[in-house]
């Protein structure tokens, strides 16, 4: 059906881009799905060049102090905290 | 015993000591749309214990109001299905059909105004997840123009295409929680300001009287019908848009043909521009902020949100976020993405010169009648083809709306108007001609 060069190792590749890991089975349903959707999208190939005529403008205010969320109200939502910062896993 | 729809994934009551034009009606609310203190889970595991620290402008504005919100309602998860099914928190059935889907992604909003549970609803709409559910519930919904109604607060999912709008059982109460829900606002940095009249404040709002509109006036007003979005459409939902074909002519209305050949790679240039968006709107997710608990222990970085990631986000996120990091990858951008941002382009340019000729366009909102249950679940491809109608709207940033238009084999049909920039007068004007 399609050329576009979709299979397990771009499914793999890609999933390690976007931080989601996927088991095995995952990966061959999601390449086959991919490639009959990207299959899909060839026909883009047909449009034409237009270029956007842009229609918005800036619009700018006066940068004023106020008071935005507070540290607790920040940190509510996090499973884990620690000293008023959240604590994430290490980097390295 | 009625079946349980599972229209609301929360049920706790939010007002406020306030009245105004929403006094004594209930409002129900997509559960994509932040309230202070009460869940906010996007039809997501990701989510399913996340509270939000704000209200949304839009749900400030409906409190302020005097509307009682009744609930947070069900959704496809971060608003990427076309029925409701793709939920965390299971499907939501059709009030009309039980064994049918009520459509998406807003479904629950939908099927709470046509059960009854709430008078009035908030959904979002990124490429029909109003107008689809409204057709399907047999229901009417807005999609507002792209800057009319305030995104703050509204959980991002594919950025330029989104806007809340309402639902209510008929035009004129769709058009009230427009009146209440539309208009600047300064925390929203996709506000439309009207920059040209030397009013930095300038709204389209602010002159308008939506309500007011609704008064089913057809002299004078020219209805382009493209011929692209009807030819795809199912026997019986065609014989109802030509049925609502004759009662805008009844009302003096002329009717003629146009074309508008872009909105054939509608549906490609859609889903290539929302997935990348979302690919990039998702990537906040990684359960240190908020979401499932993070095993800090657990080994590095980029392996424990992978880990977040696959536990929380369900098959269609996962299928977005892969098919939205490809198509902006390195190879693949100029083929992809810059390829529908000139079909996104090329829509909006059709539109402006079919607009030069007739003051609204009208087609069928769905080709179909409402899927079973399960029908579309592992045939995503055909999911995304159900958008054709709705799509062009969304890529050009204009308003629209689906207003109930009989029935097809018992099963709801809408039919839909697309208007001009900050045209949502004409467009409420035409739905309440035709409306029952």
């Amino acid at each position: 059906m399609s050329d576009t060069p979709v299979g397990p190792d771009e499914v793999r590749h890609v999933a390690a881009l976007a931080r989601v890991d996927l088991d095995d089975e995952e990966v061959e349903r999601f390449a086959d799905e991919c490639a009959e959707i990207l299959g899909y999208f060839e026909t883009l190939d047909e449009v034409p060049e237009v270029d956007p005529s842009p229609d918005l403008v800036n619009v700018l205010r006066v940068d004023e102090v106020r008071d935005g969320l507070t540290r607790e109200d920040a940190l509510r939502n996090a499973a884990g905290t620690e000293d008023g910062y959240f604590k994430g896993p290490n980097v390295s | 015993m009625a079946p349980d729809l599972n229209v609301f994934v929360s049920e706790e009551r939010i007002e406020r000591d306030e009245s105004g034009p929403l006094s004594g009606r209930t409002v129900a609310v997509k559960d994509n749309i932040s309230t202070a203190g009460v869940p906010t889970t996007c039809g997501s595991a990701m989510l399913a214990d996340y509270v939000p620290p704000y209200d949304a402008t839009a749900v400030e504005r409906v409190t302020a109001a005097g509307g009682t919100i009744v609930g947070k309602t069900n959704m496809d998860e971060f608003g990427m299905g076309t029925t409701t099914e793709t939920s965390a928190f299971g499907p939501t059935r059709n009030p009309v059909a039980p064994d049918r889907v009520p459509g998406g992604s807003s479904g629950g909003s939908a099927a709470a105004v046509a059960a009854g549970e709430a008078d009035v609803a908030l959904g979002s709409d990124t490429g029909g997840s109003i107008r689809c559910p409204a057709a399907f519930c047999g229901v009417v919904g807005i999609k507002p123009t792209y800057g009319l109604v305030s995104r703050y607060g509204l959980v991002a999912y594919a950025n330029s295409l989104e806007q809340i709008g309402p639902f209510a059982s008929t035009v004129e109460e769709a058009a009230l929680l427009l009146d209440v829900i539309a208009g600047p606002d300064e925390r929203d940095g996709t506000t439309r300001h009207d920059a040209t009249e030397g009013q930095a404040d300038a709204h389209p709002a602010e002159e308008a009287d939506y309500v007011g509109a609704a008064d089913g006036n057809g002299e004078g007003l020219t209805v382009g019908v493209p011929t692209e979005l009807v030819d795809g459409a199912e026997d019986g939902v065609v014989e109802q848009f030509e049925a609502a074909r004759s009662d805008l002519e009844a009302a003096g209305a002329d009717v003629r043909e146009i074309s508008l050949p872009s909105v054939e790679y509608g549906v490609e240039a859609y889903y290539v521009i929302a997935m990348s968006e979302a690919s990039s709107n998702l990537a906040r997710y990684d359960g240190v902020r908020y979401g499932p608990s993070v095993d800090v222990e657990a080994g590095n970085w980029n392996d424990v949100f992978s880990d977040v990631r696959r536990e929380g986000f369900g098959d269609e996120v996962k299928r977005r976020i892969l098919m939205g990091t490809y198509a902006l990858s390195a190879g693949y951008h100029d083929k992809y993405y810059r390829q529908a941002q000139h079909a996104r382009e090329w829509v909006k340019r059709d539109f402006d010169e079919a607009f030069a000729d007739v003051d609204v366009i009208a087609s069928p909102t769905m080709p179909t009648t409402p899927f079973e249950l399960g029908e579309t679940l592992d045939d995503p491809l055909k999911m995304y083809l159900a958008d054709a109608n709705t799509i062009p709207a969304n890529l050009a940033n204009l308003p629209a709306i689906s207003v109930p238009a009989g029935t097809a084999n018992d099963l709801p049909v809408g039919v839909q108007f697309v208007g001009p920039a900050f045209g949502e007068e004409t467009i409420i004007r035409a739905a309440s001609i035709i409306e029952d």
